[in-house]
């Protein structure tokens, strides 16, 4: 406690307030004793059933025909939903532009993604679920795939929907002030071409469902670990068929992590809510981690030009953004909001009054984008500030003197930027010359010298950003024209709700739905009431579970754009106050002074001029239920209030497409000194300082948690993390074995610096803290990069060999007599090689055994059925395994270009659970003069599917040797020895099973 | 994300592990600690119909130091060699190279047979036992056999290993004393080996073995080399090696390592 | 030999945190299913099923173990310890629990059980360590919120505290 004992007779009212200090949260006891109640922990009701979900193996393809007898005859199954159910019950989701466009939370038709769902099965439990889906035979006809965003606008480019022509959702420009001319006159223009890459904050828990259909009310109830924004409840309940006020969503309280992920279970919700309407039974989905690395969600990886009209002395004139969003094969709400939240700040932290923009969404063969921390931050900063280095280096100076010479300028806030954003508050400059003089940067320069000297790849990295928080729940329509958005209607604000309550013997509830996913929420809240009611946090308990049915909610709850602090928090806090101020007239009356003498402190409601008179807070809380009709008539009630607050600033766009995309808005200023092996290429993070301004500190300790945590996950995209994909759309990061994410051993500790400029417009003073670093971070340390290495162009992540491939000379050549090593692969994925055998049978023998179906179905090991189509063509069922990797094929090989006995070409494909293969190869047969058959071969060979994503790292090597050992054994079988199997299909069958065992 | 359905054999003496071996064939699956096999059973990549789990055997579970070899039971966990009091005297390349197999709280579970049946090309210990020249012993119904370092590993994955064989033990030459150096590089702290080299004085000279780049561990011994024979010879090897591009690193990178950190190793050893 | 068949339920006993438990549970059924859903022991957490996370490590027979990649099989007869474990008392946290929520060291806590049963198995074996010895134990966990430093310094205060504890104690 802060008072001393001494004054405890008497009421402290100076007491310090609870706001701005570290205390213990509230949240911990449970979490640390493993009593929390995550939704996988908390019972479902008797019957409940268990979802599995079968996935597309292919990026783009034609679904041909489904057969889900089997599963549907399996033990324990209750219902098996394919496309076409799953659309005679829902309606499509709603899709973020106007197009003829439908979205869908299953494939209907054709599958446009890795990982896509084609059928869910529901059984018993989880396991006999899959067993089910592994029964389902799902023909595919493979279309052409796209995934690069540019590539998918070319003229050629396989069109994922029709209702997209050219793969273009939304294309619009934009200028403000006058960029050309600016332009025109301008000393210098640089440009930068940026490929951000496609990237994930992950959280540890993945996704999970439980819905009930309630038939006889046609309603559902849904307990799911979404996130919000609750804007996506009208979209569920849509697609359920059901108004609004008969979906029932509930949170569970507490969740796993989300950082914008779990907006991205929504779909889940759809699909497992129509589950449970066919089964008639309630359904329980947890998504497991496979499924959630390949399908769940994703950051937008984003195509940009940006150029700069820049003036003699460094100072940036006007701008010119030329952006592809690549929002992967479904443009699913409320994208394409990651390109547009950033609108009002394409400027960054600088006074820059001309900017044209072009804005192009475009869809790929990849997995839907959603919300994830940052939110656009990451992919504009990434090139605004590289852009910023190379004007400093293009100019020949200082990098941090290019930034500064751009600021904002200090008494210019509340500052209007030229896309329309309002800048609350800030003090940029000041901000600047703290973290250089508290980080020691001169030390750090020093340091860089020195390590140069020594011989090290030394670099420093700067950035400033502005970190906008609380979206306006209207910047989204900024991708309508003006026109279109005055037919739609206003769109604007952010509704942020809370609820305080008082109980019968003066304890005190709050309520808000701000769904935390670990931000320590109920701890804040309760520093927060406490102030105001002159209360302990302990005596006030915190409620963050949200039940639509019977909570205070709107569009804007959730958490998300770092809204916590400076709309909920201040929420909570106007509805204390509006209930203190009314026990302030009930105790006034009762303590026979004026209201205005009224303070809250220590548990009592004491007059301020005389603290001895004074009354215990929960007798005076506790009157407006025992005895209302005490109360003075003009107190109103005491009981329970709660507030709605949605700040004024956030007004639709206007006209001219100007739009305050967010009501406040951080300042982060970041520098970093690292060092690249000269050896391994490894980028080794010496020094990070980490400069914030976020208005009002409420909880300095969470504060920092948010920004050491941040800085890990961007560190995390800035090095390792990328979901990785080949250019046929196979999705290559499946497991965390390959979607790298940092550990204790990469991440260190960030020296965090603050200063306070509070919001003028928030109640608490409070900016958002939450996402910061995830925008400055990943470009700080690729400028810190780009100097070590003297790179002008790097790409994320920061991966050793690329580096190492930037900045090696060409390698040495291989000793006489070797030939140089080629790639494998060319551009596409597709695995070419050659080799040569020695037969101990004749060309015609070796023909024979090529030919002779009968002899193939005893000698192929695993072979259930041979089918000989014609002369030429087989099918067959094999089960095949490499080590102990096992699965069951369907295998198609045709003959092409017989030429008896001396060559023949083969063509085939098969498939089966762990993917798809197809290949084809040239077999050449020449006698070799003893007798003999010499043998040649040729082949190209691409596998996907899930092999590709679990075994990634092992594929190409396993294609090889399997390919060799096919011949091998050819050999071995002509030349007599024991039946080794040997056949076409071999090859085929485990063409289809290449990979490793990576975990 | 679970298993395919099995039976589970917990066996209570090794001729119950041969004998479900040589009944069930390719059907049955040793479980020993579990890493690498639990998850592709989980992935559902591995569907084995029998599972033999031995790690309840305690005649599987000895390090023997005899006649100039270390001979370790299939029982034997990563984390039980580490903290075997005699594995830096006896086996100071394995003292230096174990610590980078995985993490804590998977060697506490692994073990030494079961990664070298596995046989991954990126993992550790398959190199180690080419570096040093060891054995492993099989062991079925039919027969019992001891099969070197280097005829073992055939292929990605792939062992010499039949499918009713047991791996009841492995060997290593005790060097002790002898001069070795160890160095990995990989993505992160604990992951699969990008490249991994061990580099061991013999009485000619010097062995190489590299892991993470070919198929399986591979070994040069040459005399002592240095100057421009030695990158010559180190270019010529890093070229044979047939080094790949995945996700996490380009062939030339593994050439490249190959030969700076071939070329340190070897410095080190015979200095 | 024991064989258990494939699609029938058999008893698993074993001590869980020092209490006899006992369910059943199928051969291919995972220890971390079994402890979260038969017996109820919901602080262990799965995050990934391949064994990377580190979130359902728990202590088995003394040994640290991912409990996705452990049959509930093959732990018949054995003592495990979860998270649930880990406090003296139902409302009183022990040293490393507290030094946890002292130092803000968890967010969403869901990597949390597995990190505090890796810290306590190590702390007991090893009372002095260094930071790095730390984060070379700590590699075999992800954690998403808290970008780790504030679980490395706990795990050190705690190591410091605990040494303190039982100096007192071997004083006495
Ligand atoms: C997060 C993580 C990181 C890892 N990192 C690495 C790493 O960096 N380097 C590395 O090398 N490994 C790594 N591994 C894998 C390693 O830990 C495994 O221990 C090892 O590969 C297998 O040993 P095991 O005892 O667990 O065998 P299991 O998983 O039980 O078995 C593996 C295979 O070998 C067979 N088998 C096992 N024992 C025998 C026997 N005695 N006779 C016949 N067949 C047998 C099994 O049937 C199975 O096919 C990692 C694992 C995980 C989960
Ligand atoms: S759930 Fe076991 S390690 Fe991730
Ligand atoms: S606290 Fe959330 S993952 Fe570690």
């Amino acid at each position: 406690m802060a008072q001393p004992a001494a004054r405890s007779a008497s009421v402290d009212v100076e007491r310090r307030p609870w706001v701005g200090r570290s205390i213990e949260r509230v949240e911990d006891a449970a979490l640390l004793t493993g009593r929390g109640r995550f939704i996988d922990d908390l019972g479902t009701p008797p019957g409940t059933l268990h979802a599995a979900i079968l996935r597309s193996p292919h990026a783009h393809a034609d679904i041909v025909s489904i057969d889900a007898e089997a599963a549907r005859r399996a033990p324990d199954v209750a219902a098996v939903l394919t496309g076409e159910q799953v659309k005679a019950m829902t309606s499509s989701l709603v899709v973020g532009v106007k197009a003829p466009v439908e979205c869908w939370p299953i494939a209907t038709e054709r599958v446009r993604y890795v990982g896509e769902p084609v059928a869910v099965v529901v059984a018993t439990d989880r396991a006999r679920a899959e067993d089910a889906a592994d029964l389902i035979d799902v023909n595919y006809q493979p279309r052409a795939a796209v995934i690069d965003p540019l590539a998918a606008l070319a003229a050629d480019a396989p069109v994922l929907h029709d209702g997209f022509p050219g793969n273009l959702a939304s294309d619009r420009s934009f200028s403000y002030g006058n960029p050309e001319q600016a332009f025109a006159e301008a000393a210098h223009r640089f440009s930068i071409d940026i490929r951000y890459p496609r990237n994930s904050c992950t959280p540890i828990e993945t996704y999970g469902v439980i819905a009930s259909y309630e038939a006889a009310e046609d309603a559902f109830d849904v307990l799911a670990n979404f996130q919000g924004p609750f804007s996506i409840h009208t979209v569920i309940s849509r697609a359920l068929k059901v108004p609004g006020n008969r979906l029932r969503l509930r949170t569970p309280p507490d969740s796993g992590g989300s950082f914008g992920v779990k907006q991205g279970v929504f779909p889940y919700i759809v699909l497992i809510g129509a589950a449970s309407r066919a089964a008639g039974r309630p359904v329980k989905w947890i998504e497991d981690r496979l499924e959630h690395l390949t399908a769940s969600v994703s950051a937008t990886n984003r195509a940009t030009k940006l150029s700069a009209a820049v003036a003699a002395d460094g100072r940036v004139l006007a701008l010119d953004w030329d952006q592809v969003e690549d929002c992967g094969a479904h443009l699913r709400a409320p994208e394409p909001a990651t390109l547009y939240r950033m609108h009002g700040n394409l400027t960054g932290a600088y006074d820059i009054r001309h900017v044209r923009v072009r804005n192009r969404v475009v869809v790929t063969n990849k997995t839907p984008t959603g919300l994830n921390r940052g939110f656009g931050g990451p992919q504009v900063y990434f090139a605004l500030e590289r852009l910023m280095q190379r004007i400093a280096i293009g100019l020949d100076l200082d990098p941090l003197e290019v930034i500064r010479r751009n600021l904002v300028p200090a008494g210019a806030f509340p500052y209007r930027t030229a896309t329309g954003a309002l800048l609350d508050s800030g003090n940029y400059q000041e901000a600047i010359a703290k973290a250089v003089e508290q980080g020691k940067l001169a030390e750090l320069m020093a340091r860089r010298e020195e390590a140069r000297a020594q011989g090290s790849l030394y670099g420093i990295g700067f950035t400033a950003v502005v970190e906008p928080s609380v979206s306006n729940m209207g910047y989204i329509t900024t991708v309508l024209t003006a026109a279109e958005r005055r037919k739609a209607g206003p769109k604007n604000g952010a509704q942020a709700t809370a609820t305080v309550a008082l109980d019968p013997v003066g304890g005190v509830t709050v309520h808000v739905a701000s769904v935390p996913q670990g931000q320590g929420h109920r701890t804040v809240l309760s520093q927060v009431v406490a102030d105001v009611f002159g209360l302990k946090p302990q005596d006030v308990r915190v409620n963050t579970e949200i039940d639509t049915a019977k909570d205070a909610w709107s569009i804007a709850s959730g958490n998300y754009a770092s809204r916590f602090a400076a709309a909920v928090a201040g929420s909570a806090k106007l509805a204390a106050e509006r209930i203190a101020h009314r026990l302030a007239r009930v105790a006034a009356s009762q303590l026979n002074v004026e209201p205005v003498d009224i303070v809250f402190a220590g548990g009592f409601v004491v007059s301020k001029r005389n603290p001895e008179n004074r009354v215990a807070f929960s007798r005076v809380a506790a009157l407006g239920h025992w005895s209302p009709g005490s109360l003075p008539d003009d107190a109103g009630q005491t009981i329970r209030e709660t507030v709605f607050w949605t700040p004024p600033e956030l007004t639709a766009p206007d006209d001219e497409d100007r739009i305050n995309s967010s009501l406040c808005h951080g300042f982060i200023f970041d520098f970093c000194g690292v060092e690249v092996d000269r050896t391994t290429f490894e980028t080794r993070i010496d020094r990070y300082v980490t400069m914030h301004d976020c208005g009002t500190i409420l909880h300095p300790a969470m504060v920092n948690g948010q920004i050491r945590g941040g800085f890990a996950q961007a560190l995390g995209a800035a090095l390792y993390e990328e979901y990785a994909y080949a250019a046929d759309g196979s999705f290559l990061t499946g497991t965390f074995a390959d979607y790298l994410l940092p550990t204790t051993t990469e991440v260190p500790e960030p020296q965090i610096i603050h200063m306070e400029t509070p919001s003028p417009f928030t109640p608490l003073g409070a900016k958002g803290v939450g996402e910061g670093n995830c925008m400055s971070t990943p470009v700080c340390i690729a400028n810190a990069v780009a100097d070590a290495l003297g790179l002008e162009d790097v790409t994320l992540p920061l991966v050793p060999a690329k580096l190492a491939g930037l900045t090696r000379g060409p390698e040495p050549e291989p000793p006489a007599g070797r030939s140089s090593a080629k790639p494998a692969r060319e551009g596409d994925r597709r695995l070419h090689g050659e080799g040569s055998a020695s037969v101990n049978a004749a060309p015609d023998q070796v023909w024979a055994m090529l030919l002779d179906v009968t002899t193939l179905q005893a000698v192929i090991p695993g072979c259930q059925r041979v089918d000989k189509v014609s002369d030429t063509h087989f099918r067959a069922d094999v089960t095949l395994g490499i080590g102990p990797v096992t699965g069951r094929y369907r295998a198609d090989a045709q003959l092409f270009d017989l030429d008896p006995p001396n060559a023949v070409t083969l063509r085939g494909k098969a498939e089966g659970a762990l993917g798809f293969g197809d290949a084809e190869g040239r077999i050449t047969l020449a006698p070799d003069g003893k007798g003999g058959t010499k043998l040649h071969y040729s082949y190209d060979a691409a596998i996907g599917g899930k092999v590709a994503s679990i075994g990634g790292r092992l594929l190409d090597g396993a294609t090889r040797v399997i390919i060799g050992q096919f011949f091998a054994a050819l050999a071995h079988q002509a030349g007599g020895a024991p039946a080794g199997g040997f056949s076409l299909f071999a090859l085929l069958r485990r063409l289809a099973n290449l990979f490793g065992g990576r975990q | 994300m679970k298993p395919a359905a099995f039976d589970y054999i917990r066996a209570e003496a090794v001729d119950e592990v041969l004998e479900g071996l040589s009944k069930e064939g390719g059907n049955a699956r040793v479980l020993a600690g579990g890493q690498s096999l639990m998850a592709m059973l989980n992935m559902r990549l591995a569907r084995p119909k029998v599972l033999i789990d031995i790690m309840r055997l305690t005649e599987l579970s000895r390090i023997e130091d005899r006649a100039g070899a270390v001979t370790i039971g299939a029982g034997v966990r990563q984390a039980t060699l580490l903290a075997w009091p005699e594995l830096t005297r006896t086996l100071p390349l394995l003292a230096l190279a174990l610590p980078w197999v995985g993490h804590v709280q998977t060697r506490s579970r692994g073990t030494i047979c079961g990664s070298l049946a596995h046989a991954d090309p990126s993992a550790e210990l398959p190199l180690l036992l080419v570096a040093l020249g060891g054995e492993v012993h099989l062991r079925s119904t039919r027969r019992r056999r001891r099969v070197s370092a280097s005829e073992f590993f055939v292929g990605m994955m792939a062992t010499a290993r039949a499918e009713d064989e047991l791996i009841e033990a492995v060997s290593f030459p005790a060097h002790n004393g002898g001069r070795c150096a160890f160095r990995e590089v990989a993505r992160r702290h604990g992951d699969f080996a990008i490249v991994a080299c061990a580099a061991v004085a013999t009485p000619t000279g010097v062995r190489l073995t590299v892991g993470g780049v070919a198929d399986v561990p591979m070994a040069r011994d040459w005399p002592c080399l240095d100057g421009s024979a030695l990158d010559d010879a180190l270019n010529g090897f890093a070229h044979e090696l047939d080094a790949r591009d995945d996700v996490h690193a380009t062939a030339r990178y593994r050439r490249d390592l190959v030969r700076i950190i071939g070329r340190d190793l070897i410095g080190e050893v015979l200095q | 030999m024991t064989r258990l068949a494939a699609h029938s339920r058999y008893p698993v006993r074993l001590s869980l945190n020092d209490t006899p438990v006992e369910a059943e549970a199928e051969p291919r059924m995972l220890l971390s299913d079994f402890l979260r859903h038969r017996i109820g022991a919901t602080g262990t957490h799965v995050g990934c099923e391949h064994g990377v996370c580190g979130a359902c490590t728990v202590i088995v027979d003394g040994m640290l173990t991912r409990s996705c990649l452990t049959l509930a099989a093959q732990v018949d007869g054995c003592e495990v310890q979860t998270v649930e474990g880990l406090a003296p008392s139902p409302d009183r946290l022990g040293i490393l629990q507290q030094a946890f929520r002292r130092n803000h060291a968890l967010q969403c806590g869901f990597c949390t059980a597995g990190i505090l049963m890796s810290l306590d198995h190590y702390l007991r074996r090893n009372p002095s360590p260094r930071e790095a010895d730390i984060r070379d134990l700590l590699s075999g966990h992800l954690c998403r919120c808290t970008g780790y430093t504030p679980i490395i310094k706990a795990a050190l205060e705690a190591a410091a505290e605990l040494a303190a504890t039982t100096e007192e104690k071997s004083d006495a």
